[in-house]
């Protein structure tokens, strides 16, 4: 595959406008399957979570799960859309085998949620609202392994086999209208929206939200307009976009690539694409010798579903706070600037300093241990930072035992260094790395004495009405200690002994 | 209306994964074109304002709870797979979408 | 032949309680009858001779102990259509495309079966996914209608019916999508009966129509139908589209029936369902119905139901469009045939050679017509219209049962056909389900009762009876009155009338 020709991203922006559409495919975290009482655990073994129902066994039937229809509409709530007071399921039919009936159970002209919007805020405070389209309810496929051929391609492999688990899992289908006048910011644009949109989720407690698990996925559709058209162009869908930072190099590059065929005259196919993680690049899929065409009707093994606006009102007052609403009341409560809300939520770090909060330490200690000490933990080891093996309640420990003065700041880092290295809780860690602070004041004159006598004349100093000479004794006391002594404390000591 | 080619024929066997023989498409032509002729009778009463009906007695909300109900064992599964190979169904090779 | 295949369920299931036969005696005279004239008749696709005998003893075992019997017919011996699944037993729906497929799952109806202590004989042939009017579908030969060897015992519920006519069982289930359970009856002189759309659980039953696939009971008299119809019918949660509610009283009402009295009862004869097109003896047959229907006290009136007119092309729209989609899932992928697949084939072209080597003509026919019919461009002139139809039919009904109880017109136009004589001409067998397709669209339901023979070929005629939505009682009351009527009249049940088969 040679690689495409892209045009300079500067000249794109000044010849094109992009516009962008987002199609986000969220699997629910109920228990069951959409239909069947399949479970639903990521990564059992093949096949063994399957029944007649998500197989498409012959005479097989769909019931609908009640949570996952309360999702979708929480999530329509969310988006501030209207939910429908009557919708149905369709069938979209086509071959593929990774869908055991050869149609997908999903909805089509009427879905559950509709006519909505998101509030999108960008890195430097920008507040850009996504209009979206809708958000409908259908099931997932299973899952395909390819054998032969380059390992795990499809291409050219010889065989394939498959695992039906995934088969019917609940997904929620979230579509924004047209994505328009948003120039060079387009990339980042997009990526902000997939990454708020697994906030608002994250806060719904509707799903995983994990790009990598593959239980959010983005599908990008990307067109340009020529400076000052009216019309759309051309859009190509890219598909296997699997981490937010994919979500905005994709675009960009699919920017690039459309514009450099464009100024050569050329046009655009609308078609499939791969996003390529490595190269970082997209790649055209299989195109379709026929032009798609679903066969979409009404779903006859389902009855529509018709909320009642009591339900639905019920639905809404289970609403969390919304994460942006979140964030301005922490603002105020916590009293940050723009900047600091900015690096905590860059960071990521909202809902972990919140929890810590929670879990009792105050929210600039807990700031400063997500923020700035655990935040370059994170990034020296290539996690999210809510990877990390450490929870907020073992930070508001060591926050605590800090302000207990049972240990020192520099005593604290060895104490998380200990939690992030699987050594056990907080105080485990004390315990066995022998960290805390000699506090018992026998000890500590024991060590004071020996220093005055080691150096009498600063100890003639400090009785002479010199106290800044208790330094050097401060000093010599810590080195002995270990550094384990609170040197408040120690020098408090001193000054004690020597009147 | 419909007046079917054995193109179209050819179409409509490749949507629904039928590799109809030379003479099928013939014969399919032929006889979708009359019955097609006949049914497309129904054009004639229902109008606009006749709202569609899908079943006998109208229900809505029709659920279940979220409750994981026992399904089938892997090998339940896969006992009637004309191939099966590692837990999985065996198929042929899949021309897929990705290139 | 055993005396206790000449038996109706009632009857049987009273003997073996009362301990006068065992169930085991039943099941085994009935499984001899099968192994006698089954070569001839070709009801069965499938026996389950250790099944059918252990289930049996199971019963006597209750009888033994002093046990209440599950249900009023434990131990009576049943042909289930192949179009349900039971659990290790081949299900092929007269398919060759479900080659070796043995399900691992109990359908609801079957289900119900069992736990009611039915003595499950085996599978009966159908046309292929229940499309056809005569068996001649089935993959696995045709069945013959023993009241003449070379005639089809109706279809798609060509196997159940013929069973029930060759003595092998005395009960039978079938399906009905459009007239599958009633035009067999009618041409087998058996009782056959759709139930209100919902009334009987779809779980399990490899779908046809999803939207017009109903189960009901097949059996040689209208008591034994009501007896099965309570065994199998009522809500399941399996099935989205099953109906919240108790299963009507329809043992009552058929014991109310044959007492005879149908005064105060109010019998609409549907206009559009007579004239040219109906064979004479079928004509003569219902018009005597209709006479003994007034000598039990009803009043007949007669009533238009215009858009029965357009049921057939509604339905010839609605059934494939289903069709077309439910049978995607027979691609060799996870069950089944699977032909084609050498290494080179893909997995697109395997689904392709299978499907064409497994599906026969009509099958294949119904899918082109149903992917045409839903094609982006053609949804609202078909599909679309068609459910419109389904309206205005439901609307005729309603009308009509404004002013009558019940209505009725003979079952199928014509009495059975020779095996043969409509294979060729799709147009021509889709006919036969003429008068049977409108309570399919309305979700109503239907049945069919021997009205007697036809005077020119000696052959059964059917006599349908069709009642509002979850009204089933009144249809039952009508058809056992007229029942017990008719058979008073010509001295004994007409069922018993068929020539004997040579064994
Ligand atoms: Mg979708
Ligand atoms: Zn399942």
């Amino acid at each position: 595959m040679t690689a495409a020709t892209v045009l300079d991203y500067d000249e794109v922006i000044e010849r094109f406008d992009p516009v962008l559409g987002l199609e986000v495919h969220v699997e629910l975290n109920t228990h069951t399957k959409m239909f069947c009482g399949c479970p639903t655990t990521f990564g059992a073994e093949p096949n063994t979570q399957v029944c007649p129902t998500c197989l498409g066994l012959p005479g097989s039937l769909p019931v609908v799960n009640r949570v996952a229809v309360e999702s979708a509409m929480r999530i329509g709530l969310a988006l501030n859309c209207e939910i429908a007071p009557w919708c149905r399921f369709a069938r979209k039919n086509y071959f593929y085998p990774d869908m055991p009936k050869n149609f997908q159970t999903s909805q089509y002209d009427e879905p559950i949620a509709f006519n909505g919007s998101l509030d999108v805020t960008l890195e430097d405070g920008t507040v850009v609202t996504v209009a979206i389209e809708r958000a409908h309810m259908e099931e997932d496929t299973g899952k395909s392994l390819h054998v032969g051929g380059a390992t795990g391609r499809i291409h050219g492999a010889d065989h394939s086999l498959l695992d039906y688990n995934r088969a019917g899992v609940p997904l929620i289908e979230i579509v924004t209208k047209p994505i328009e006048g948003m120039g060079e910011r387009a990339p980042e644009v997009a990526r902000a929206y997939v990454s708020t949109l697994r906030d608002l989720l994250r806060a719904l407690d509707v799903s995983d939200v994990r790009m990598d698990q593959g239980s959010l996925r983005c599908d990008a559709n990307v067109s340009l307009m020529s400076k000052g058209a009216t019309e759309f162009g051309t859009r190509t869908e890219t598909k296997n976009v699997n981490s937010l930072r994919s979500v905005e190099r994709a675009v960009r590059y699919e920017m690039t690539r459309q514009a450099a065929i464009l100024v050569e005259g050329g046009s655009i196919l609308q078609e499939t694409r791969h996003f390529q993680e490595a190269t970082g690049t997209t790649s055209a899929g299989r195109r379709k010798e026929t032009s798609e065409d679903y066969r979409y009707f009404p779903e006859p093994d389902l009855v529509p579903i018709a909320p009642p606006a009591e339900w639905v009102e019920q639905l809404r007052a289970t609403l969390p706070e919304m994460p942006s609403e979140r964030r301005k009341r922490i603002q105020a409560d916590w009293q940050l600037t723009d900047l600091e809300l900015r690096d905590l939520v860059n960071a990521g770090a909202v809902d972990l300093v919140a929890a810590t909060v929670d879990a009792g330490a105050s929210p600039a200690e807990a700031r400063a241990w997500w923020v700035s000490y655990l935040s370059q933990e994170a990034n020296s080891r290539g996690l999210e930072l809510a990877a990390l093996p450490i929870t907020p309640p073992q930070v508001a420990r060591v926050s605590a035992l800090v302000a207990e003065g049972k240990l020192t700041n520099k005593l604290a880092r060895e104490v998380i260094d200990g939690v992030l290295a699987g050594e056990g809780e907080p105080d485990e860690v004390v315990e066995k790395r022998g960290l805390a602070v000699v506090s018992d004041d026998s000890a500590l004159y024991a060590a004071i004495d020996e220093a005055l006598a080691a150096q009498p004349d600063v100890a003639d100093k400090i009785r002479g009405g010199k106290v800044a000479a208790a330094g050097a004794i401060v000093g010599a006391v810590m080195k002995t200690t270990k550094g384990q002594a609170d040197a408040k404390r120690v020098r408090e000591l001193i000054l004690e002994r020597c009147t | 209306m419909p007046n079917i080619s054995r193109d179209e024929v050819a179409h409509l066997a490749r949507l629904a994964r039928l590799a109809v023989t030379e003479d099928e498409l013939d014969t399919f032509a032929g006889q979708l074109d009359v019955i097609l002729q006949s049914v497309a009778r129904v054009g004639e009463v229902a109008a606009e304002d006749i709202p569609p009906t899908s079943h006998a007695v109208p229900l809505t909300n029709v659920f279940r709870e979220d409750l994981v109900r026992p399904g089938l064992t892997q090998q339940q599964a896969l006992a009637g797979a004309p191939a099966a190979e590692d837990g999985r169904f065996r198929v042929p090779r899949i021309l897929g979408e990705e290139a | 032949m055993s005396d206790l295949t000449r038996l109706t369920a009632a009857e049987l299931a009273d003997k073996i309680q009362k301990k006068d036969v065992s169930a085991v005696e039943v099941a085994q005279a009935h499984l001899d009858r099968i192994a006698a004239v089954d070569k001839t008749v070709n009801a069965f696709l499938y026996v389950d001779t250790e099944r059918a005998l252990s289930a049996a003893r199971a019963v006597d075992e209750d009888v033994a102990a002093g046990r209440e019997p599950a249900s009023p017919l434990a131990g009576v011996p049943l042909a289930l259509k192949d179009v349900f699944v039971m659990e290790g037993a081949p299900t092929t729906c007269g398919s060759k495309i479900l080659e070796g497929w043995s399900p691992p799952y109990d359908a609801t109806v079957t289900r119900k079966l069992l736990e009611a202590g039915v003595v499950i004989l085996g599978k009966t042939n159908m046309d292929e996914f229940a499309m056809g009017s005569s068996t001649e579908n089935s993959a696995f030969g045709p069945s013959r209608n023993p009241w003449d060897l070379d005639r089809i015992p109706g279809g798609s519920g060509g196997g159940s019916s013929a069973s029930l006519a060759a003595f092998e069982a005395p009960l039978a289930i079938g399906t009905d999508t459009g007239g599958s359970i009633r035009q067999p009856g009618s041409v087998t002189g058996t009782v056959g009966v759709k139930p209100t759309y919902g009334g009987v659980s779809r779980y399990g039953l490899v779908a046809f129509s999803s939207s017009l696939d109903q189960g009901g009971p097949c059996a040689r008299t209208v008591l034994d139908a009501a007896l099965l119809h309570e065994v199998i019918g009522g809500h399941d949660p399996l099935d989205s589209t099953s109906i919240d509610a108790p299963v009507p009283p329809v043992v009552a009402a058929a014991r109310d029936g044959a007492r005879g009295d149908l005064s105060g009862m109010r019998i609409g004869i549907v206009t559009e369902f007579q004239g040219d097109g109906y064979q004479a003896g079928v004509t003569a047959a219902f018009v005597q119905a209709v006479e003994t229907l007034k000598g039990l006290g009803a009043e007949v009136v007669e009533v238009s139901c215009p858009h029965f007119d357009y049921a057939l092309p509604a339905y010839y729209l609605i059934a494939p469009s289903e069709a077309s989609s439910n049978l995607a899932r027979f691609d060799a992928m996870r069950y089944g045939l699977r032909t084609g697949d050498d290494s080179a084939n893909s997995a697109e072209q395997v689904m392709a050679l299978t499907r064409e080597a497994g599906f026969g003509a009509e099958v294949k026919r119904r899918i082109m017509i149903g992917t045409y019919a839903l094609s982006s461009g053609y949804y609202d002139a078909y599909y679309g219209q068609a459910q419109k139809v389904r309206t205005l039919i439901t609307q005729d009904f309603e009308k009509a049962f404004e002013s009558v109880d019940v209505l009725i017109s003979p079952t199928t136009p014509t009495t059975a056909f020779r095996i043969g004589e409509r294979a060729d001409d799709p147009m021509a067998m889709y006919l036969a389900d003429l008068c049977t397709i409108p309570a399919n669209l309305a979700g109503t339901p239907a049945m069919s009762v021997p009205a007697g023979l036809s005077d020119e070929d000696g052959l059964p005629v059917g006599l349908q009876v069709m009642a509002p939505a979850l009204a089933e009682p009144r249809m039952y009351k009508v058809a056992a009155a007229f029942e017990a009527a008719r058979d008073a009249a010509s001295g004994g049940a007409l069922i018993h009338r068929v020539p004997e088969l040579e064994a």
